[in-house]
């Protein structure tokens, strides 16, 4: 029986962490709360350290959690996404007065949904991870009261998140009418023999579009400016980084690999959603007047670009997206950053005007943000370049050449808004005189980290890509 | 007509004949006599005082989430006494470890001064 809950120890490990900082944020005194930093880092740490120990174990509860290698590789990168996203986070919550504490405490606890969320071998558990993240995640966007767009924010993100639940739940309980259980393995083997086809169908487009409103896809993209702008900038990085990488976890265990044999049906749908989302996020990103903003709609874009891979398919498609999630967090995590280090008392200097001058001013920073900018947009020989290298290869490969033509057309869009952040920062005057940037030693630590992720896996991407590899082959 | 759901299809179709019908026969036969009492809104019975929108303490609120939490808590504690022989020291720890976070979570709200009531 002991056995049984090996699988289960990364997520109950963030647990003990999250409630361990919980307790310890009640007994430390206000100017003491740099302990609770630490300890959230020193959670997150044990939790990767113990999914790499014991990786292979044998799933728990009748093999609904899995602990294997594509499990492992998506809590590694949960974990340092959360870990960047708490450095980052340092300076900004102390001087805006939000709660210090529950602030970790939340994004450790929304980790713990998303360890579940990547290891469930069963949709309803995989439902439980989700609602785990999302819940804490709601909260994080409303963290800064004082501030009326982070209420609205939050109750934004909460309605949309509950309707898009309300999608995922009917197509679990459809798909659970046509084949009698909600386990994958299960699923899998039924859709070997007779069923209601009709009804399975239903299901799964139910379950692609509760998971379509989770990475922000267009046409289920429509709340994620406002959320994504009104929400505290470390947990829009977290939002835009980690929860789409959870629900795209789902997406690869799910679709990729149980609903392999259903791939014609879902491929086109998935492909003409690739193909929307990335134009009207690029498209739209061009006429935002904040960088924040359109950083927002840059995520949309790239979550079209990660589902190409979705629909290129097979271990290629699959390895691509496993490194262009990675490729992905390094460098919007990166370039929200920077957006949080120009925070300004009471409100968000996030306005392209905030960034006129950056590069005398603060020459590290607006150097790292050029760093990211270039990546996203996608020049060699930065992690964007090379993620989108695999992307597109792994689409001609499939034979789905026109969507990889339609990326790069996407990529060449692109450059022109993130070209004008650097344009901003070099070639404009001081403009608006931001407040003087007190040390933050923890952002700075997240802002390095990135940058050098972001040429690293752009020069050397083998490391990677072996990893995403095995990733994709401990699925089999 | 061997559809085995075919009986439901026909209970729904009858449901839906009488509730119209019946709404359609009040709304055309059934007299209307307003009257002030009759425009009142609804108080039990009692006549109405004031307005429904009045301002309460929030605190009601707080204590309306505590008590779902540890009433939920509690909800939780049956199953397992009903099944506590079978589940043994296993359900015995997994109901700790229930306990052990329920228990934090009062530790918190009590810490944070949600349970003084002023």
């Amino acid at each position: 029986m002991a056995a049984d809950y090996v699988a289960l120890l990364p997520a109950a490990q963030m647990l003990v962490a999250a409630i361990v900082v919980l307790v310890l944020d009640l007994f430390t005194p206000a100017d003491e709360k740099g302990v609770l930093v630490w300890t959230s880092l020193a959670g997150l740490a044990l939790s990767a350290w113990v999914a790499l120990r014991f990786r292979g174990a044998e799933g728990a509860f009748g093999n609904t959690l899995l602990l294997d290698g594509f499990a492992v590789f998506f809590i590694l990168v949960f974990a340092v996404v959360a870990a960047l996203t708490i450095l980052m986070s340092v300076q900004y919550v102390r001087e805006s007065g939000i709660r210090e504490g529950e602030f970790y405490v939340l994004i450790l606890l929304s980790a713990v949904g998303m360890i579940i969320m990547a290891s469930a071998n069963d949709l309803i558990l995989f439902f439980i991870g989700l609602e785990t993240m999302s819940i804490a995640v709601y909260v994080l966007a409303g963290m800064w009261r004082s501030r009326a767009e982070s209420a609205e924010s939050a109750m934004k993100y909460f309605l949309i998140g509950a309707f898009a639940t309300g999608f995922f739940l009917y197509g679990i309980a459809l798909i659970y009418g046509a084949t009698g259980s909600t386990h994958l393995d299960r699923i899998a083997e039924a859709l070997g023999g007779p069923q209601a086809a009709l009804l399975l169908t239903a299901g799964v487009f139910l379950v692609l579009v509760g998971l379509a409103f989770k990475v922000a896809a267009a046409p289920f993209h429509f709340w994620v400016p406002d959320v994504y702008d009104g929400a505290p900038t470390p947990v829009t990085a977290f939002m835009a980084v980690a929860v789409k990488a959870a629900a795209f976890a789902g997406w690869a265990r799910i679709f990729l690999h149980q609903w392999e044999p259903l791939r014609d049906e879902w491929t086109p749908a998935v492909k003409a959603l690739a193909i929307l989302t990335m134009t009207l996020g690029n498209v739209l990103a061009v006429t935002q007047s904040s960088v924040k903003r359109m950083l927002a709609y840059s995520s949309i874009a790239h979550a079209g670009y990660l589902m190409i891979a979705l629909v290129a398919g097979g271990e290629v498609g699959a390895q691509a997206l496993l490194f262009y999630v990675v490729s992905y967090a390094a460098m919007t995590l990166g370039a929200f950053a920077v957006v949080a280090a120009l925070k300004a008392d009471d409100r968000e200097g996030a306005a392209y005007a905030d960034f006129a001058g950056l590069g005398y001013r603060k020459p590290f920073l607006a150097m790292a943000m050029s760093l990211f900018m270039l990546s996203l947009a996608g020049f060699p020989p930065l992690a964007g370049f090379t993620g989108k290298f695999y992307l597109f290869r792994a689409a001609v490969a499939a034979g789905h050449t026109d969507l990889a033509v339609i990326g790069v057309l996407n990529s060449l869009v692109s450059v022109f808004y993130y070209l004008r952040v650097i344009l901003m920062m070099y070639m404009q005057e001081g403009g608006v005189e931001a407040k003087s940037f007190r040390g933050a030693p923890y952002l700075y630590a997240a802002v390095g980290f990135t940058a050098v992720a972001t040429v690293y896996l752009g020069i050397l991407p083998t490391g990677a890509l072996y990893a995403s590899l095995g990733a994709i082959a401990s699925l089999r | 007509m061997s559809d085995p759901f075919f009986p439901v299809l026909v209970l729904f179709a009858f449901a839906a004949v009488v509730v119209l019908a019946l709404l359609f026969i009040a709304q055309t036969v059934g007299p209307k006599r307003m009257t002030a009492v009759k425009a009142d809104p609804f108080e039990s019975g009692n006549p109405p005082q004031g307005d429904a929108r009045i301002r309460f303490p929030v605190h009601f609120y707080l204590v309306a989430m505590l008590f779902l939490i540890f009433d939920l808590e509690v909800v939780f504690l049956y199953p397992w006494a009903v099944s506590f022989r079978r589940l043994g020291v296993f359900g015995l720890v997994e109901m700790g470890i229930f306990l052990l976070i329920v228990v934090i979570g009062f530790i918190y709200a009590w810490k944070k001064g949600a349970l003084d009531l002023d």
